[in-house]
């Protein structure tokens, strides 16, 4: 098995090989390393990506918008990646932002991941019919389990979602009264002693 | 009183870097101390009468443990090479995670004896391999065969019976990740792991040496004595490959040089130094003085330094014992501002070293601050404007900014990856190919390249904005804005210079692992001895935090 610090040096001399500068290459060694760790199948994509690069030709998208539209080839995930994770604090302002036709969405995806952590919000990634959240850099989740990830991925969404609970208010207020069971009525006496300050506080 | 902390813009020169020595902070000193209390044990010794097979060493505590593989193997003279390049070695090494069962042994068998070309596993935390000093491994066994004891000034003069010639960790040829151990409270200190394991390398050279001895001779041989063992270490010869850490890893060299800082620091501000304590640093310095003369070196490079070191050391020792009095005020502060004026950059950081001897309780906090957690910083701040790039680079590079790249001599080096070994090397750009496959490691010209960019850039143009038009800057914005937290993350030195001297790296990294007796072969590797003087694993319980200046030899 190959260690995550042997898949982050490869990845970056691969991408510096590949004509990246250094510093993007950096950057797109963590990310290999980040979708390895978390069970994703970075170097399977990224060498697949350096091979097809060879003989195809991809668009660098440098200013990211609300809607994004290639002129004619597939957006670079590593250049669209790169800028996305350098504009997040701008595009965090869009809410939702859309993109046609990314090459190897995969590598995309470790960007997002960072983005989310920058912004402090979860991020939801999807095309076609699959979803991806991005949890402020901490795992991703889907519904995408042991499928092949498509070379380009046609209609893609990124939504930005607010920090909000994932529950009723009323269930809530169930368990709330639940944990309120471990709690000890307090008598005078213990308003009196157990607790630090005083009962008035004038002084 | 309040005293500044030192500035990086003198203190990370290659010169007073490469001028560094062990201290109390050393990863070698503070391995043991974190150990002292861990069950010692020699697991397997199946060697056969030449001493070679296999052996394990562990250290325990409650459920964990960490064990020792070490495979000795016989090898002809001419294949035995401190260089990189080699591919046997007399014996290699693991560290295992855990207690390795027979399949365990049998997989490392075929592995940990290939070294680089290898598999290991994430059961694994650490690799080395070792060459014997012939003549004194040689040497040792033909007397304790004859029921004597080794030659003292033999043993003096190379101070070691085995030479580790690579210590591997993080993640290497398949080693276990840091993250999988990070959250383990006794490796909270870089390279602990690494400390450990050439700490046990050591006591495996004690024991094979004796195991052969009385092969050879089981009536008459006697055992080395345990006086002598204490006072050999492990020898190591490091070449480039520990130069690019260094500069790859900013934030860590930060905390390192930090804490040294930070402690220097607050010695330098104690009003009232106990009279024991005085008593302490003065004993240190006397007692050093046979460690300095004890330095063997062809190099006359070092040679020189070693002079100077000297000179200085001695005149230091004739003030503090006879021209200074520590019942003034801030006594350290008073040493200290004295260095700077009388003594060489050697003898100010070497005094500086002992300087924390007396003050554990400056120095045992100051341990666990020496880690880093890299990530945290790798995320460039886009927001932020070409103007504040502008003045971090003004105020924290300023040296660098003064050097002139159009000249060919400040730009004559450059750092390169080897295909042959997947190492670094360092060559001239005008007289070798391979310029154009060079590793970002010259950082001095990257960031003056950046700061020539940033003249003719708008103020407040955004680093994203500014990043879309200057990808191949990004490492260095990255390094800037990490420095701007971190003062003492880059040296602040030329690295592709013709004047660079690489070992000033080297010696750096090495004087933080605790090395002693550095002894340059060339301008690019280096020999130095581990361990020399320290406790043996069964003195760790109770021993003397100062033996690195009490050795023999």
């Amino acid at each position: 098995m190959k260690s995550l610090s042997e898949i982050e040096t490869t990845s970056k001399r691969a991408s510096r090989a590949m004509g990246f500068s250094w510093g993007v290459a950096e950057e797109v060694a963590k990310g290999i390393r980040l979708l390895e760790f978390f069970g994703l199948p970075g170097i399977k994509n990224l060498n697949q990506y350096y091979k097809d690069r060879d003989n195809r030709n991809y668009e660098n998208s440098k200013i990211i918008k609300k809607n994004n539209k290639p002129n004619k080839l597939p957006y670079c995930p590593i250049t669209l990646g790169v800028s996305f994770l350098d504009q997040i604090k701008k595009i965090e302002k869009f809410k939702k932002c859309t993109f046609q036709k990314i090459a190897y969405p995969i590598l995309f995806l470790p960007f997002l991941s960072r983005s989310s952590e920058i912004i402090g919000k979860k991020l939801l990634f999807q095309f076609d019919k699959n979803e991806f959240l991005l949890n402020f850099n901490v795992n991703i989740s889907s519904n995408f389990i042991r499928k092949k990830f498509p070379s380009i991925a046609k209609k893609i969404e990124v939504n930005f979602l607010d920090n909000k609970d994932s529950f009723t208010g009323t269930e809530w207020k169930n368990l709330y009264k639940l944990s309120e069971d471990t709690f000890v009525e307090e008598t005078d006496s213990l308003k009196q002693g157990a607790a630090g300050a005083g009962l008035t506080d004038n002084d | 009183m309040k005293v500044e902390l030192r500035d990086p813009n003198v203190i990370m020169k290659l010169s007073r870097l490469g001028s560094f020595h062990q201290s109390k902070l050393s990863f070698l000193r503070s391995f043991l101390s974190e150990f002292k209390d861990w069950d010692y044990k020699r697991d397997v010794f199946n060697l056969d009468k030449d001493g070679f097979g296999v052996a394990v060493y562990s250290f325990k505590k409650k459920e964990r443990v960490y064990s020792l593989v070490c495979f000795a193997n016989k090898i002809n003279d001419d294949d035995r090479s401190d260089r990189v390049i080699a591919t046997k070695w007399d014996a290699a090494f693991t560290l295992h995670d855990g207690v390795p069962d027979i399949k365990d042994i049998e997989r490392l068998k075929n592995e940990v004896p290939k070294q680089e070309v290898g598999r290991l596993s994430y059961k694994e935390l650490t690799l080395s391999r070792a060459n014997k000093s012939v003549r004194m491994f040689n040497h040792v066994v033909e007397s304790l065969s004859n029921g004597s004891q080794p030659n003292l000034e033999l043993l003096e003069k190379v101070g070691y019976l085995y030479r580790t010639t690579a210590v591997y960790g993080s993640g290497k040829f398949g080693l276990a990740d840091r993250f999988r151990i990070k959250n383990r409270e006794e490796i909270n200190g870089p390279f602990r792991l690494e400390m450990m394991l050439v700490y046990l390398v050591r006591q495996f050279t004690f024991d094979q040496v004796n195991h052969v001895a009385k092969s050879k001779n089981p009536k008459k041989a006697v055992k080395l004595d345990p006086k002598i063992c204490k006072n050999l270490g492990i020898g190591n010869s490091t070449g480039l490959g520990m130069a690019p850490f260094i500069v790859n890893h900013p934030t860590l060299l930060n905390n390192w040089i930090f804490c040294r800082e930070t402690a220097l620091k607050k010695i330098r501000e104690i009003k009232i130094v106990k009279i024991q304590d005085s008593e302490l640093f003065k004993s240190c310095v006397r007692n050093s003085i046979k460690n300095i003369t004890s330095w063997n070196t062809e190099s006359e490079y070092q040679l020189k330094k070693i002079n100077h070191l000297l000179r200085d050391v001695r005149k230091f020792l004739d003030f503090v014992e006879n021209k200074f009095s520590f019942e003034t005020d801030y006594p350290f502060n008073k040493i200290y501002l004295w260095l700077e004026k009388e003594a060489c950059e050697e003898c100010i950081e070497y005094i500086v070293s002992i300087m924390m001897e007396p003050f554990g309780e400056i120095t045992e906090p100051l341990i666990k601050k020496m880690s880093s957690d890299e990530e945290k910083y790798f995320n460039i701040p886009t927001n932020r404007t070409a103007g504040n790039l502008k003045s971090i680079i003004e105020a924290k590079y300023k040296n660098i900014l003064e050097i002139d790249f159009e000249k060919q001599t400040n730009f004559k080096k450059f750092w390169f990856i080897s295909k042959n070994k997947e190492e670094p090397r360092l060559a001239d750009r005008f007289e070798e190919q391979g310029s154009e496959l060079e590793q970002p490691l010259a950082i001095a010209r990257d960031i003056k390249k950046l700061y020539n960019k940033l003249l003719s850039t708008k103020k407040t143009l955004r680093i994203d904005k500014f990043l879309n038009e200057n990808s191949d800057l990004r490492h260095v914005v990255r390094r800037a804005f990490i420095i701007e937290k971190f003062p003492y993350s880059e040296i602040q030195d030329n690295t592709i210079s013709e004047n660079i001297v690489p070992i000033d790296m080297l010696r750096l990294k090495l004087s933080f692992f605790g090395a002693l007796k550095f002894d340059p072969r060339s301008d690019k590797w280096l020999r130095i001895c581990m361990f020399q003087g320290a406790p043996l694993p069964n003195e760790l319980g109770d021993y003397d935090e100062q033996w690195v200046y009490k050795s023999h030899s």
